[in-house]
């Protein structure tokens, strides 16, 4: 069955003590694809996963993993699904390189051990013992532990957190090559840029439900085309600024001294708005043009209200 | 597409084509566990060194009067030595180690492995089995240097209540790890061994605990493995009694454990 997804998920309900954290949550992972879950934090990512992984009993709807259920075939589904867990689930006594031989152990042809230290640069601590370890290092043995076993898909958690900018790239292009191979990719993250490197598919969840997905560049599509970022003192009166506008074109104090203007940005809006803060007596310390981020349209769909 | 593993040459078939073995996960998981602990210096303390020094202590100081019904001291202590040296693996070390794994997620993370939830509880108990079995050859050559003479008749039915009182706290260690927090378990895991090395008739039989708690001993799975391996070493009987207290427990934990314990 080529065609049929590697992950489905329809209708996933999750309660806590009565409260709903995913709430008619519906999923599709394709192999040789990155479907990125995208969302705040306490959006349901992580119960998501958990519940694709076995861990969690899900209280409606249906999970398939590779055309099967997590639940009652996982005997079947283990040797064939990688995971990397948010908080790491790395043993912490005993040194990072045993570890990963570890896991290693209960696959009948893992990958090639040295090839994957490599590749993760995780030969200059394999003789540490794990609780000695930075986060951005324990990530990426928990990474190599979650493709040891040659999975056909991997559920990655957070997979870049606490990582810095070389290890990054290291972990994005193993995904990248995962992909390649045909494997089936599904990573949670906040990270805008992660999503719009990586994914082929995203998917945005906020409180437990999805409220937006598609391709990157479909999502881009939906939004306005250029955006407008100013940084000026705060509170200036934005009632000049909008006459001058016009209609077609949205301006916000995103932040104290933070403004936003979007829509058909043009040069007589740039002119519009460095007049306006002339006449306010005002200095912008920054003033950049470009087109809306996935990070904008996330915060279109998710609010700007800190959780 | 898929993107099963190229098939490796000299790996037999198995149900799961990318799994190992059973046999050399379980192995692997044992060999995995017994390590943890036997590497560790604290679990090393509570689990060999003072059961050696308990046995010294008592054999050779005569700070505590005991009735040993005509055998040597020696031969009277180090059954109950070698009992609550079971009960420090198979319960102290064994729920600690097991809390702190579970909220680090290294439960889960290795339950969604090949190895699967059935494979990391095996290689745990026959880690244990292991270690324990590194305890029973310590203090065994230290008590016969003290002059021990176990009754060789009752060696292989010392084995078969060692099995029995491990699979009891092995149960015990796994309700506790499973239903409270670490910090809690470490706390009530080290007070409950004082508390029944002391009054649970473990190394001092229950016989000669005071009043009413002679009775309430001989039914804790403590009194009952301790009564157990002084009866098989010292007489070379295997007591039914403790044999039923001893399966009683374990069934009656393993079915607490199965239904309370908390992955998360």
């Amino acid at each position: 069955m080529p065609d049929s997804p590697a992950l489905e998920v329809r209708g996933l309900v999750k309660r806590y003590g009565g409260t709903a954290v995913v709430d008619g949550l519906d999923l599709v992972a394709r192999h040789g694809q990155v479907t990125a879950v995208l969302g705040p934090n306490g959006a349901g990512k992580t119960t998501t996963i958990e519940c694709c992984e076995g861990l969690r009993t899900p209280d409606e709807g249906t999970v398939t993993v590779l055309g099967l259920d997590p639940r009652t075939q996982a005997r079947d589904l283990r040797p064939r699904v990688g995971v990397m867990l948010q908080d790491g689930g790395l043993p912490t006594g005993i040194r990072a390189a045993e570890m990963l031989a570890h896991v290693a152990r209960m696959y009948a042809a893992p990958r090639d051990l040295g090839e994957l230290t490599e590749r993760l640069g995780l030969g200059s601590f394999a003789r540490t013992t794990v609780r000695r370890l930075s986060g951005g290092q324990r990530q990426r043995l928990a990474l190599a532990a979650a493709v040891v076993g040659r999975p056909e898909l991997v559920f990655l958690d957070e997979p870049s957190a606490g990582m810095d900018p070389q290890a990054r790239l290291a972990v994005w292009e193993l995904v990248r090559e995962l992909r390649a191979e045909g494997v089936a990719v599904v990573l949670t993250t906040h990270l805008m840029d992660e999503a719009e490197d990586l994914a082929d598919h995203v998917v945005v969840v906020d409180r437990g439900r999805v409220v937006a997905q598609g391709s990157v560049a479909e999502l881009l599509t939906g939004a306005d085309d250029r955006t407008l970022h100013l940084q000026a003192p705060a509170g200036l009166d934005l009632a000049p600024l909008r006459t001058a506008l016009g209609d077609g074109l949205s301006v916000a104090e995103a932040a104290p001294g933070t403004y936003v203007v979007a829509g058909a940005v043009e040069p007589a809006t740039v002119a519009a708005v460095t007049a306006w803060l002339a006449q306010a007596d005002a200095l912008a310390s920054r003033l950049t043009v470009g087109r809306s981020t996935l990070e904008d349209v996330f915060l279109d769909l998710t609010g700007r209200d800190l959780r | 597409m898929s993107a099963t593993p190229a098939p490796v040459a000299d790996t037999a078939p198995t149900a799961h084509p990318g799994a190992a073995p059973t046999p050399r996960r379980v192995l692997a998981q044992t060999a995995f566990e017994a390590r943890a602990i036997l590497r560790n210096g604290e679990q090393l303390l509570v689990t060999v060194v003072v059961p050696v020094l308990v046995l010294v202590g008592l054999t050779r100081g005569t700070f505590v009067e005991l009735d040993t019904g005509g055998a040597s001291r020696i031969d009277f202590l180090a059954p109950g030595v070698l009992a609550l040296a079971v009960m420090t693996t198979s319960f102290t070390s064994q729920a600690i180690a097991s809390s702190f794994d579970r909220r680090n997620g290294v439960l889960r993370l290795l339950s969604t492995t090949p190895l699967g939830r059935g494979g990391l509880l095996a290689g745990k108990v026959l880690g244990v089995l292991v270690v324990e079995l590194v305890q029973v050859l310590v203090i065994g050559v230290a008590a016969v240097l003290l002059g021990w003479r176990p009754d060789p008749a009752g060696i292989p039915l010392a084995v078969v209540a060692v099995v029995l009182g491990t699979a009891a706290f092995t149960s015990l260690a796994m309700l506790v790890a499973g239903t409270l927090r670490a910090e809690a378990v470490l706390a009530v895991a080290n007070l409950a061994l004082l508390v029944l090395a002391v009054a649970g008739g473990v190394v001092v039989p229950a016989s000669s605990l005071p009043g009413p708690l002679e009775h309430v001993a001989l039914l804790l799975p403590s009194g009952a493995l301790g009564e157990a391996m002084r009866e098989t070493l010292l007489h070379g009987v295997l007591p039914p009694w403790s044999v039923v207290v001893l399966l009683g427990w374990t069934a009656a934990l393993g079915w607490g454990a199965g239904r309370l314990f908390r992955w998360h």
